[in-house]
């Protein structure tokens, strides 16, 4: 699945992994996170993401 | 002031702000300190610099150390201007053969001083290099509190460079934390964790942890404000950790603003009724208690009762700015509940509980609304709500 980059501070979202800990499973692919989720790592939005390997 | 050696050819030549009072909303009273750190080895390195006002204090400082054209690398921590500010002109005067920081350093320096020419070697954790008797480690610390940011590790010397971690506002003309009153270096670490971290909580954690399960021995911190860290390093530690995991005390905060002192009267009503069951209080009136220090207070208490007055139909200029600073500070594990006096619609109240909630704040009861001025009967149920809070507090200890 997609991995997606926060440009803001380098976080990666791996689906895989998922953020359990801010409610989005493991599994979860990039367009189901939901809007309302933030980086968890410096709290910005999803448009501030970007595919990445 | 003059260099301070910290450790074998090892110098503090930073620059004291005695004079500065507000960090864009933190207030600091006691000034501060921007420390800029030089080591002289085969290399000579300097950590940091400080506010572009100050540039001609660090280079006096490094003057008396070295001539500041023999240093080699510039290593930039961090990028916020008030450790980078004397960047540009330092680069120019200094020529040094490299400019050390993260990826994410180059790119804020970048955006800050738009300079391509400068020799940018960018590092990641676990990367060290060699400047001759001694090695700098980096360690990344992302969102410490900038995207940029990182630490500097001397393992020869255990001397961890924090930048603005573990750092305090304040300017003295003492350099380290054995050499002042420890209860107020405390109380200064605690507020600037408390206004500056305590929304990354969760990566101090990490760090933290990371740190621990690495055996890094460490047994000086230098951050880049404030005293360094030698004699009491274990407890500074110790107060990240404990802060980072929201510990709190058996301690609730009365946050409040008047018009007409009836959501006042209100305030002492519930402090009367926490009191009662034997909590802590703190009663802070915003037209006389600063947001940093409601912050600072809030750090470890457990419960926060919060009150407005209704003005034009929404809460009072202080309340709402109060609030947004809280939301944008990130508590958690707090047990919150809210109050006010109002005239007709008692939207300020709402609005209050309505802002809590979305800090996930657990709310104790619907918010207590009083129109226009509090009977006996009112107050007294604001100390019986008080109490329940207070047994709550107690409850979560």
């Amino acid at each position: 699945m997609q991995k997606y980059v926060c440009i803001v501070c380098g976080y990666v979202y791996n689906p895989e992994v998922g953020d359990p800990d801010n409610g989005v499973q493991p599994g979860t692919p990039w367009q189901d996170v939901p809007e309302t989720w933030v980086c968890p790592l410096c709290g910005v939005g999803k448009d501030q993401f970007e595919e990445t390997d | 002031m003059t260099s301070t050696e910290i450790k074998n050819d090892i110098f503090w030549v930073g620059a004291i702000d005695w004079n500065v009072r507000d960090f864009h909303g933190y207030s600091i009273p006691s000034g501060t300190s921007y420390n800029a750190y030089l080591v002289k080895d085969q290399k000579t390195v300097l950590f940091d610099t400080v506010k572009k006002e100050f540039l001609d204090t660090l280079l006096l400082h490094i003057g008396q150390v070295v001539e500041p054209e023999k240093i080699d690398y510039i290593v930039v921590n961090h990028v916020e201007m008030d450790h980078s500010g004397a960047l540009p002109m330092l680069i120019d005067i200094v020529k040094p053969e490299k400019v050390i920081c993260s990826a994410m350093g180059k790119r804020a320096l970048l955006a800050h001083y738009h300079r391509d020419d400068w020799p940018y070697e960018v590092v990641a954790t676990g990367d060290s290099i060699d400047i001759g008797s001694r090695t700098i480690k980096f360690i990344e610390t992302r969102m410490l509190h900038w995207p940029d940011s990182m630490m500097s590790y001397i393992p020869q010397e255990r001397l961890l460079i924090s930048q603005d971690g573990f750092g305090q506002h304040w300017a003295t003309s003492e350099r380290f934390d054995d050499e002042v009153d420890l209860g107020e270096l405390m109380y200064q670490a605690k507020k600037y964790f408390a206004n500056i971290l305590m929304l990354y909580s969760n990566t101090v954690q990490k760090l933290l942890g990371e740190v621990r399960s690495s055996g890094v021995e460490i047994d000086m911190i230098a951050p880049d404000h404030g005293l360094i860290w030698r004699s009491h390093v274990g407890d500074i530690v110790q107060s990240y950790d404990d802060w980072s995991l929201h510990k709190c005390k058996a301690k609730a905060l009365v946050v409040y603003d008047t018009m007409w002192h009836s959501t006042e009267m209100m305030a002492m009503a519930f402090a009367e009724g926490l009191e009662a069951e034997g909590v802590s209080v703190k009663v802070c009136d915003l037209s006389v208690s600063h947001r940093a220090d409601v912050m600072t207070e809030l750090l470890d208490a457990k419960a926060v009762v919060f009150g407005s007055s209704t003005i034009n139909n929404s809460v009072l200029p202080r309340v709402a700015d109060m609030l947004a600073y809280m939301k944008g500070l990130r508590p958690a594990g707090k047990i919150g509940a809210a109050f006010g006096s109002y005239g007709w619609g008692g939207e300020g109240v709402k609005y209050v509980a309505a802002m809590l909630e979305e800090m996930k704040f657990e709310m104790i009861d619907e918010p207590l609304k009083v129109v226009y001025v509090p009977t006996a009967d009112d107050l007294a149920r604001c100390t019986e709500l008080g109490r329940k809070i207070g047994q709550a507090v107690k409850e979560s200890q």
